[in-house]
């Protein structure tokens, strides 16, 4: 510790270099936050799904639609403790570009299968007990300035309703938030009883199927058995967990993550020549001062560990600033305008907080370690020699 | 002396001794290449996609929906009402039969190949007709499917970026096992990415009975359009949406293209930022070195314009080497490279190729010539304001 002061003045002796170099790391750690938030926004919420839930599909793709006889099927089989089914509504809210995705559900089941979503008592029964009573996520009815009462006229351009051709109308009754950070908040729900009764077509068939298991080790176990169950008939199923659906549908975007991680090794080893070439000159013009050091009593090793502290000091505070920018900036860019319309979920994961400090550690002691070899192996005559 | 002669002399001199700060120019370069080369790459997967959709149509094309759809995904068109389009006045024909596909649009679950995780592969139903619709669909090997039979022809981006699909592999899917038959190439526009099939065969698998999703006509003339569209719009047995096919797929490129262009320009931004602290760092260690040689400079009665602009070249010089090397560096990693991606219009899968266009590569030179003069500015200012007394007895 009693080296603190040493470190400070040697990274103070040039001022504006010092900040130039803390200036650039920062950046990188901005935009190191910035892609994190990306990563995550198109991960489709895989990192916080339960592991005990199993999606049910029809064997052909999502598409295509599973009779609702399956559901008595499905909540006898062994293994399955609950089990609810899900449709895609597909309907437009005035212009195509407000998109947002709604969905018919049974609005017991669905709430018991995710616990995830929470809303007031008195708003759940509200939403119980109106049959057109819809429930919508509360960064949906924050971008359409919806509140509860207000009545949403919606057209569906698949699901005509028999009265009114493609308009439907529903009230909202209750408003939900994720219980974590990251559970998606901008879907809405209605009661797949209206739905089915109001329909054109396709009476009795639902999307998809969400299953909680009674054992999550026993997922492949129990998928398998399910779809041998429903074999052979006219609609034959997949089951898989809901982990492996949203990555499967996370892939489907394409490889976010390699492409990530491509441009983020780029931007650090551009950094790492930068700021290495930063450290590498400061100690090339202090060579003498080093050697007065020594000549002092500093010992070989502790003159490596001053000038990779130094590194880190410079690293590791260009990284602070980085991270902090960057989730400031993150969360500007979550709570409005055309990135919160793009992307449904939009945050820094803690994790990523943690991955970032120690990247700035490591890329401190990757860059000091050659200019501290040298340091450490000068000699004192030749140091003070060359003025 | 005169003031040209004086800045090219100035210039040539600093020029002249670049390579004894070797290291920090090189740190430089390599932070304006890497802008250079991360934001042509990421725009040039928008400008990839947006070329895959905005070349599918043709304007001679036309795809008639359901009234209030957006895409075939969700449309839905009656035998009786397929009919009467095929009918309307300005559709091409040929022999007497009008040249127009009423086609179905569904989706079947393949494993994509970088990933091996199902996707949703587009599956076309077709009738014969559409090899004339679409004039730019060609056979490369195997060839078409049979009318009536259970056989499919496949894209040949859909062969490259999901399994399964060489030409003689069976596929089970709706209710029969189906076998490839040939593969087609479409000019690289959005049909590579697609499996066609029969539609009379495709229909019944799907339980589609008597159903189309749309129809796809080529009109006499690009002219025809308005009369085509008045006549089917204004037409009380149908309810339909008329498109041009050029206009239809160009509206489905959007979302992705602004999600793209947005995150491109916004790393871009940042990482420039980033670089604009180096080539400080690199600038300012250079007037320092260069303290006594400016002061002398200026000793000697050069003016303090041709410092100002001798710091600037050498800024704009180590900017723009960075650059061209940054975005010829983007064009030969990623340009044509091969990627599939969902288009969520239609939920289903789409391949195409990132295109570093000379645009794209323009864009990210003129960008690092801008990071080039703000990082040379400052720097030349100090140089310019030097005392010359006290610079002249620095080390």
């Amino acid at each position: 510790m009693k080296y603190l002061h040493l470190i400070w003045r040697s990274l103070m002796r040039k001022k504006l270099r010092t900040t130039m170099t803390v200036l650039s790391i920062g950046v990188a750690f901005v935009l190191f936050a910035l892609l994190a938030a990306i990563r995550l926004a198109f991960s489709m919420g895989v990192d916080i799904v339960g592991a005990d839930r199993l999606i049910m599909i029809h064997k052909v793709s999502i598409i295509q639609l599973l009779p609702i006889s399956y559901l008595e099927q499905l909540r006898r089989t062994d293994g399955v403790v609950d089990a609810t089914h899900a449709t895609w509504f597909g309907a437009i809210y005035q212009e195509p570009k407000n998109f947002f995705p709604q969905f018919p559900v049974e609005p017991e089941a669905y709430l018991r299968l995710y616990p995830e979503i929470v809303i007031p008592e008195e708003q759940k029964a509200a939403w119980f007990a109106d049959r057109t009573g819809a429930m919508v996520g509360r960064k949906t009815a924050e971008r359409f300035g919806w509140k509860i009462g207000d009545r949403i006229p919606l057209q569906a351009p698949v699901w005509r309703n028999k009265t009114s051709g493609s308009a439907w109308e529903f009230t909202i009754r209750a408003i939900y938030e994720g219980r974590e950070k990251g559970f998606d908040e901008t879907n809405m729900f209605f009661h797949y009883d209206y739905f089915d009764e109001a329909r054109f077509f396709g009476e009795g068939l639902v999307g998809w199927y969400i299953l909680r298991i009674d054992d999550p080790q026993r997922a492949a176990e129990i998928a398998e058995r399910i779809d041998a169950q429903f074999a052979n008939s006219r609609y034959e199923t997949k089951t898989t967990t809901e982990k492996a659906f949203l990555q499967a549908f996370a892939d489907q975007v394409g490889n976010i993550g390699a492409m990530l991680t491509a441009i983020l090794t780029a931007v650090f080893f551009t950094i790492l020549l930068v700021a290495g070439n930063t450290m590498a000159q400061s100690v090339r013009e202090r060579i003498s001062e080093l050697a007065v050091l020594k000549t002092l009593g500093f010992s070989n090793r502790l003159v490596l560990a001053l000038v990779l502290a130094e590194s880190v000091v410079l690293a590791g505070v260009g990284g602070a600033l980085g991270l902090a920018i960057g989730g400031l900036l993150v969360k500007a860019l979550g709570s409005s305008g055309q990135i919160a319309n793009l992307l449904s979920v939009f945050y820094l994961p803690p994790k990523d907080v943690l991955i970032g400090s120690a990247l700035a550690v490591a890329l401190g002691l990757v860059c000091g370690a050659l200019p501290a070899f040298r340091a450490m192996r000068l000699r004192i005559a030749d140091g003070l020699r060359r003025t | 002396m005169n003031a040209l002669l004086q800045v090219v002399l100035v210039v040539w001199v600093n020029l002249r001794t670049v390579p004894q700060r070797l290291g920090a120019s090189l740190a430089a370069m390599v932070g304006v290449a890497g802008v250079v080369a991360v934001m042509v790459a990421v725009l040039s997967i928008g400008e990839g996609f947006r070329q895959t959709l905005a070349t599918t149509g043709d304007d001679a094309t036309v795809i008639v929906l359901r009234g209030g759809t957006d895409t075939e995904m969700n449309s839905v068109l009656t035998l009786d009402s397929t009919r009467i389009i095929a009918d309307a006045p300005g559709i091409l024909r040929v022999d007497g039969a009008p040249v127009a596909s009423s086609e179905l649009f569904v989706i079947v679950d393949l494993a994509k190949k970088a990933t091996g995780t199902d996707a949703n592969v587009p599956l076309r139903g077709v009738q014969e007709l559409a090899f004339e619709v679409r004039p730019r669909v060609r056979i490369v090997a195997g060839r078409r499917f049979e009318p009536g039979r259970n056989e499919v022809i496949v894209g040949i981006g859909a062969v490259e970026a999901f399994s399964g699909l060489d030409i003689g592999n069976e596929l089970k899917f709706g209710n029969g096992i189906w076998t490839v038959v040939g593969h087609f190439s479409a000019a690289g526009t959005l049909p590579e990415s697609e499996l066609w099939a029969d539609a009379k065969v495709v229909g019944p698998a799907y339980m589609r009975g008597e159903i189309f999703q749309s129809v796809y006509a080529r009109l006499e003339s690009a002219e025809a359009f308005q009369p085509f569209k008045d006549a089917l719009t204004s037409d009380p047995r149908l309810d339909v949406k008329v498109e041009r096919e050029a206009e239809y797929y160009a509206g489905q490129s959007r979302y992705i293209t602004v999600l793209v262009q947005t995150l491109g320009l916004l790393v871009a931004v940042v990482m420039g930022l980033g670089a604009l602290f180096g080539a400080f760092n690199t600038m300012y260690s250079a007037v320092a070195a260069r303290t006594r040689e400016i002061a002398t400079l200026r000793a000697i009665g050069f003016g303090a314009g041709p410092v100002v602009i001798s710091v600037l070249a050498e800024s704009l010089l180590l900017a723009s080497v960075g650059a061209v090397v940054g975005a010829a560096g983007a064009y030969v990693a990623f340009n044509g490279f091969r990627a599939a991606t969902i288009n969520w219009d239609t939920f289903s899968q789409v391949t195409f190729g990132f295109a570093v266009t000379p645009e794209l590569m323009l864009l990210g030179i003129v960008y690092a010539l801008i990071l080039g003069t703000i990082g040379g500015l400052f720097p030349a200012i100090r140089a310019a304001r030097l005392p010359v007394a006290t610079a002249l007895r620095a080390l």
